[in-house]
């Protein structure tokens, strides 16, 4: 089943001033679910935008967006955002956790915004991620009182809290120290093959690259090699 | 509130909370502002009731009199040319006509309270030597004392008037020597004249009263100002003092009489009445909009500062609807939090106030107002001004970009 499907996006920034520029050309692109996917490429090469774009936080100028099957670019503001609240998780190179809460809290709120109030079922969900990214005993901390690679897994927790068919990784180990780095790729491997989540990862860390299932290359907006990687790496 | 609205609540809390001393500081200036309008409006309420009251004591809300004498020259040919000057009529005297039916006709009127025949007219206060100009009142004093508060005003003696008896004020008392039991004499210009005991002393807490009205029964009046089974005017006490021009107008129409409201023979008092409610209303909607400004202004900054949790929270499925709820109810928790402050504040000051603001005798100086609809009105009043203020702020985060503002 395609749990993403690109056709022939196109993106520009700056349409009809002098600067325009197009930064995606017409990408084509389905990850199948379950698929734990790497986009690799150089600065500039468009990388975020593209994650941007399957992310619904921007709109392709040109092409089609499917999510699972729906297509997004027909919706209006209010449909994609509760399509993004119930299909896609985030994970940033930065963790962008809110500081106000705990870090229990904080992979709760994606299920409260959509809920609108707590209750036990949705604490115990919460609980329950944390505890697969290793944290139970800073669930009560708040989420500026913990070290980075825990931040981190904090994000990915969060990401995961809808259940999303897709997570979307922005350089999420970019921030890190290799061992730091490692253990989060580590919970995003086992949460994959634990659930049949589906996960693309976008990493300037030919490491992290090497240990994912399908490596896709953008270069200059376009997709210039896109391969399954027969000698997937496995720590340990 | 739906139930979503809860996701909102404990979001806008947070970012308030975190944000503490930004919180605190602009629940001080909204609570300075609200302080000050509850203040205001306490003093200038009391210091109206004040005189309202003091005013009310002695003078009925509403008089019927006579109407007016007029001259009316014979020839009333208009086509023959007339050089002539009439001359206004001087006013004697008089009872107003079928007074028993005029009467009933008020008592049936709606908004009337309470009403009372009385005979007025002046003439002298005697003792030995002295000899004071006073206005003589007849009452019927069951029903004139549900019109005009004598009874609580009375300082020594009573209030039973017998045929010969009579209530005089404290400064005439004083400037005749008298005091209750003793005797004195009423006289009229017209040489009728009576011999009454002092049954009763009131102080109204205005000189001209107490030294002018001296009270006397209605038909001990009637026969001194000869005005037998007449009376000079009906007193009428209504429901609501302030809508006595209301009234008045209906009974003027009713009864074709001469009728007076308080509103129009204290026409300055309401004039400086309306002229210092405006000053005030003017002072309030300037604090009011300071205090806006001050709420919006912080939640601006609070914005740009959240800009990236915003974005955030609208990446992981949060409406613009609910982004924009989150500051609307900080703006309205700001506002509330603060009328809570400037209430107490207020409360805090009038206190103080009433304690400082006195008059040689120790008495305060001004009754002031402190009614609980005031302070809920201000907290009303406060949250809503809080909501309004955030309504350019939280459209500005609802429409946040999460791509722009998650790399801000």
């Amino acid at each position: 089943m395609e749990t993403l499907r690109l056709d022939s996006v196109h993106k520009s920034y700056g349409i009809g001033t002098p600067v325009e520029a197009e930064v995606l050309h017409g990408v084509n692109l389905v990850i199948e679910r379950g698929e734990f996917a790497a986009l690799i490429g150089p600065s500039g090469s468009g990388k975020s935008t593209l994650l941007n774009v399957i992310g619904l936080l921007d709109q392709p100028t040109l092409g089609r967006v499917f999510i699972e099957g729906q297509e997004a670019s027909v919706l209006g503001d209010a449909e994609l955002t509760r399509l993004r609240g119930r299909a896609l998780g985030f994970v940033f190179q930065h963790h962008y956790l809110l500081p106000e809460f705990t870090a229990l809290e904080n992979v709760m709120m994606p299920i409260l915004a959509a809920r609108g109030r707590p209750d036990a079922e949705m604490r115990a969900t919460a609980a329950a991620l944390l505890e697969r990214v290793g944290l139970t005993q800073w669930r009560d901390s708040k989420a500026n009182r913990i070290s980075g690679g825990q931040q981190q897994r904090v994000a990915i927790a969060r990401a995961l809290a809808m259940q999303p068919a897709l997570v979307l990784a922005d350089e999420p180990t970019g921030n890190l120290d290799t061992k730091a780095a490692d253990s989060v790729f580590d919970v995003l491997r086992e949460i994959n093959e634990a659930s049949d989540t589906t996960f693309l990862i976008v990493t300037h860390d030919p490491r992290l690259a090497r240990r994912c299932d399908r490596i896709i290359e953008l270069v200059d907006g376009r997709i210039v090699s896109d391969r399954a990687n027969a000698e997937v790496v496995r720590q340990g | 509130m739906n139930r979503l609205a809860f996701f909102e609540l404990i979001v806008a809390f947070r970012f308030m909370r975190e944000g503490l001393m930004q919180t605190l500081l602009i629940i001080l200036g909204v609570g300075l502002g609200a302080g000050v309008i509850i203040f205001l409006s306490a003093v200038l309420g009391g210091l109206q009731d004040n005189v309202v009251r003091r005013t009310l004591n002695f003078q009925a809300p509403i008089v019927v009199l006579p109407p007016d004498q007029v001259a009316r020259p014979l020839r009333a040919d208009t086509d023959a040319e007339l050089a002539s000057q009439v001359q206004p009529r001087s006013q004697q005297l008089r009872s107003i006509d079928q007074w028993q039916k005029v009467r009933e006709l008020i008592a049936r009127t709606p908004g009337v309270t309470a009403l009372t025949p009385i005979v007025s007219g002046p003439g002298f206060a005697q003792r030995g030597d002295a000899t004071k100009a006073v206005a003589i009142t007849g009452i019927e004093p069951e029903t004139y004392f549900e019109v005009i508060s004598l009874r609580e005003k009375i300082i020594s003696g009573g209030v039973n008037l017998g045929p010969s008896d009579v209530i005089v004020g404290t400064d005439l008392a004083e400037q005749l020597g008298v005091a209750t039991g003793d005797k004195l004499r009423l006289a009229t210009a017209r040489g009728a004249g009576a011999t009454l005991t002092v049954a009763g002393i009131f102080d109204f807490g205005n000189k001209a009263v107490n030294e002018r009205n001296v009270y006397i029964p209605l038909r001990t009046a009637q026969s001194l100002l000869e005005l037998i089974g007449g009376v000079t005017a009906i007193d009428v006490r209504v429901e609501d003092p302030f809508a006595a021009e209301r009234v008045a107008a209906i009974l003027r129409a009713r009864t074709e009489l001469k009728v007076d409201s308080w509103i129009r023979t204290n026409e300055q008092f309401f004039v400086a009445m309306a002229a210092q409610t405006v000053t005030n209303t003017l002072i309030r909607i300037f604090v009011g909009l300071t205090v806006a400004l001050g709420i919006a202004s912080v939640l601006v900054v609070s914005v740009i500062q959240k800009s990236r949790e915003i974005g955030i929270l609208r990446a992981m499925g949060t409406s613009r609807g609910q982004v924009l709820r989150v500051f609307l109810i900080q703006g309205g928790l700001v506002g509330l939090a603060g009328s809570v402050l400037g209430a107490l504040l207020a409360f805090a000051f009038l206190v103080v106030w009433r304690g400082v603001a006195k008059n040689p005798d120790g008495t305060p100086m001004f009754i002031i107002n402190m009614e609980p609809s005031l302070f809920a009105i201000a907290a009303i009043g406060a949250t809503l001004v809080g909501i309004l203020s955030a309504m350019a702020p939280a459209r500005r985060a609802s429409r946040l970009d999460p791509v722009v503002a998650i790399r801000s």
